[in-house]
């Protein structure tokens, strides 16, 4: 064991700027799972633009098969494939690297990466050639062929062993002293997407076996207990985005103005609140089905207080107020708002981690907690407004965090410049604007009935049409705008990423000015991490955060107008029951 | 924090750090609760006070004998076709049977207004999407399962599912239709 630790010593390096100590197995393996994810977000966003461009019915570019098969395309490239690939690296990133440990079984690393590379280009290999067009969630009886199936089982096997080397990884680095007394908070956030990540893998297993055996004619599925089980991996897995995104959030916070953890207990249970709630999720996906009863539905999406939904809201209180107190310690501590006029607004890390907060609280959050509701979601269930409400979670809120993060960890660990800075610059805005208005536009066509997943609403071919509302036309031109914004935010980002990774210059973390102008500003001088206790500091405490305390006033009444205009507009509808 | 230090997310906090929170945490804590909690009870208040309750009666049911059953549902109330597909005038007040198959609804029903009916959903071969255009209804219809749902229009006019639900490539063809009179 000895020998182990002293081995890794000579191995690794030093971060000069963190002063982080990095393994270099784990360096490596986190560089190649986000890479990988990169290339899947690229796939993705590609088809995404043709989406775009399709359900823009003044385009209506695809033909119906192709349609369908992009989506089904779309749907696994970003939520499976991106996102997870790139949580795997954020996990190497938040066990090993922050905590300065070695990682406890390399090869079993090396093993689980390729696992999950063979398991995605079975998939996408499935997928592409027709054999899979039944959508990301591939609900019996609609079958593909078996060997997709067993594509998803290879690739979740493998983000299993990650995650569960993870947590061996925080057991071996206090086992051996890598750390004392707690792990910091964005190792903390980590621990709680891996548990979460095993016990939705788990569930995984749980239903993606059954399901090949059926495929192959070996056994029965029955498609309500399919939805269950597939919700509860394919909403818990939402729940490793959020809980990986928060960290990010944090990490993100201390990187660009030195803010800090308010109170460690606040923010502590609220990640463990993501555990204890986690399979609620599955339920808000079945509030309109057959198989399970009202009070089976009230329960399970609620467990009587929402209390995901409260871990949520304190961290929409906690990560901003813990960027204005860095700000204020920082000395912008005039009035109520100089922390948010005099912030690094052109620092890509900081700007992305804000509409990264913003796009997620405001639109996402709210849109999801409130169709989320039982008896509302009888006006949204299956419409484009799901659609609309998700692309402002996963993707205006996780994935632009993951993508402001990179921006961070081209230099930190990468040892690369960031090629094109000034367009990074623009990224998170580009981007963030773009996916804010196609989902709106999406949220108000679901409003007006237009449903997901539909390749005609104008029924050319149907046996009858339904005659939407004018305005229908108009939003449909919106979101496609939006769309295209986004793709563009997009592949920005992907151009930027590979042009650093595979032809950027070298950073020097030794002499970071050296890079200035191809970093963020954060990088060449690292806000202050800790401070010392004392007449200033007290001062500030007792200030508290007075802008975060306007900004979730502001937040919470637009939650309850939108709660309300809600039910009302579903009071209008006929009597069911 | 007792010794008022303040550190970022990347750095450990030490061992003890379970310290009393923040005044202005408190309080956001505290409404965020109520909230939570409040948002909670509305739900089972508007299964009591409301009028839209995704409950029904639900059972398992074999695709074949819902099919049968839809069949001779067609045949008792039957009162002419429309593009194809029989359209039923069932007596006020009584059990309706929708069918959703690849790729259509049938039959076209024939409603009156502020009449209640129970609305028996299911399919005969995938999932379907029951999503009634232009009101808003949207429910999972799901092969094997009978969901029985009370439904009274209270407007008249022309309405019609769209399948909301993907059922293969001839998803987006899947319309079906209900009228209401007065
Ligand atoms: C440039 C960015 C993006 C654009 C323009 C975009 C656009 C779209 C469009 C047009 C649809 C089809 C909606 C429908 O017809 O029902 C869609 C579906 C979807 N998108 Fe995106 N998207 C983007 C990024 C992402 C990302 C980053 C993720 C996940 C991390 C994501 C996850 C999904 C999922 C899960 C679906 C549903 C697929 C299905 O219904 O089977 N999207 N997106
Ligand atoms: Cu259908
Ligand atoms: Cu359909």
């Amino acid at each position: 064991m000895k020998d182990a630790i002293s081995q890794f010593a000579a191995r690794c390096r030093s971060c000069p700027i963190t002063g982080l100590k990095i393994d270099p197995t784990a360096s490596i393996l986190l560089r190649l799972h986000a890479v990988v994810s990169v290339v899947c977000l690229l796939i993705g966003g590609i088809a995404a633009l043709l989406l775009v461009l399709t359900r823009w019915e003044a385009v209506h570019l695809l033909d119906a098969t192709w349609y369908y098969r992009l989506l089904t395309a779309h749907g696994l490239n970003m939520l499976i494939f991106f996102i997870i690939f790139f949580e795997m690296a954020v996990l190497y990133f938040a066990g090993p690297i922050v905590l300065s440990s070695r990682l406890p079984a390399p090869k079993l690393g090396w093993l689980a990466f390729v696992l999950m590379v063979v398991g995605t280009l079975i998939v996408e290999y499935y997928v592409f050639a027709g054999k899979a067009d039944v959508t990301f969630s591939s609900y019996p009886p609609l079958k593909a062929a078996p060997n997709y199936y067993l594509g998803i089982i290879f690739f979740a096997v493998g983000a299993l062993i990650v995650s569960l080397q993870f947590v061996a990884t925080l057991v071996i680095a206090k086992k051996e002293g890598a750390y004392t007394g707690s792990m910091p908070l964005v190792t903390f956030g980590g621990l709680t997407a891996a548990i979460i990540a095993v016990i939705t893998l788990l569930h995984g297993a749980l239903i993606y076996i059954p399901t090949y055996l059926w495929s192959l004619g070996l056994m029965n599925v029955d498609p309500q207990i399919y939805r269950l089980l597939f919700w509860g991996l394919g909403h818990s897995s939402q729940q490793i985005n959020v809980a990986a995104m928060v960290s990010i959030w944090y990490l993100l916070a201390g990187l660009t103005v030195g803010g800090v953890v308010l109170n460690e207990k606040v923010s502590r249970t609220a990640f463990f609140l993501y555990i204890l709630f986690i399979s609620m999720a599955s339920a808000h996906h079945l509030l309109v089905d057959p198989g399970m009863g009202p009070a089976w539905k009230v329960w399970n999406t609620s467990y009587a207080m929402y209390l995901a939904v409260l871990a949520s809201m304190i961290h929409g209180f906690t990560v901003p107020a813990g960027i204005e107190m860095g700000q204020r310690l920082r000395g912008y501590t005039n009035g109520i708002f100089e922390w948010l006029r005099k912030a690094p607004w052109s620092d890509p890390g900081f700007s992305g981690l804000m509409i990264s907060l913003v796009i997620f609280g405001f639109l996402g959050g709210i849109t999801g907690v409130v169709i989320g509701t039982e008896q509302i979601n009888i006006i949204v269930h299956n419409t484009l407004r799901v659609p609309g409400h998700f692309h402002t979670t996963v993707v205006g809120g996780t994935a632009l965090s993951f993508m402001a993060v990179t921006y961070y960890l081209l230099p930190l660990i990468f040892r690369k410049q960031i090629r094109m800075y000034p367009l990074a610059k623009a990224q998170p805005y580009i981007f963030g604007i773009g996916i804010t208005v196609m989902s709106v536009a999406m949220t108000f066509m679901g409003v007006f009935g237009v449903p997901r997943r539909h390749y005609d609403s104008s029924f050319s071919n149907a046996l009858f049409t339904a005659d939407f509302n004018p305005v229908v036309y108009v939003l449909q031109a919106i979101f496609g705008i939006g769309g295209i914004l986004a793709f563009l935010g997009l592949l920005i980002y992907v151009l930027i990423a590979v042009a650093s990774v595979f032809f950027g210059r070298r950073f020097d973390p030794a002499n970071p000015e050296a890079s200035a102008g191809h970093v963020p500003p954060g990088v060449i001088k690292l806000p202050k991490q800790a401070h010392e206790g004392g007449e200033r500091v007290a001062k500030l405490h007792k200030t508290g955060t007075p802008g975060t305390v306007v900004l979730v006033i502001i937040f919470f009444v637009c939650f309850v107008l939108y709660y309300f205009v809600n039910w009302k507009s579903l009071a209008f509808i006929w009597k069911i029951g | 924090m007792s010794d008022e230090s303040m550190h970022s997310a990347l750095v450990g906090p030490g061992s003890d750090w379970w310290k009393p929170a923040g005044r202005q945490e408190k309080i956001w804590v505290t409404v965020s609760f109520i909230w939570c909690i409040f948002m909670f009870a509305a739900m089972p208040f508007w299964h009591f006070k409301g009028g839209q309750n995704p409950s029904g009666t639900r059972g398992k049911v074999d695709p074949m004998a819902f099919y049968a059953r839809t069949q001779k549902f067609i045949e008792d109330y039957s009162v002419g076709t429309d593009q194809g597909i029989p359209v039923v005038e069932p007596p006020a007040g009584s059990e309706v049977y929708l069918l959703g198959q690849m790729w259509m609804w049938s039959p076209v029903l024939k409603l009156k207004k502020g009449v209640e009916y129970t609305i028996h959903l299911s399919s005969l071969d995938l999932n379907h999407g029951f999503g009634l255009f232009p009101v808003n209804i949207n429910i999972q219809v799901v092969p094997g399962y009978d969901y029985a749902l009370k439904m009274t229009p209270t407007e008249a006019g022309e309405f019609k599912i769209i399948c909301n639900e993907f059922c293969g490539i001839g998803h987006h063809l899947m319309i079906g239709k209900i009228i209401v009179e007065d």
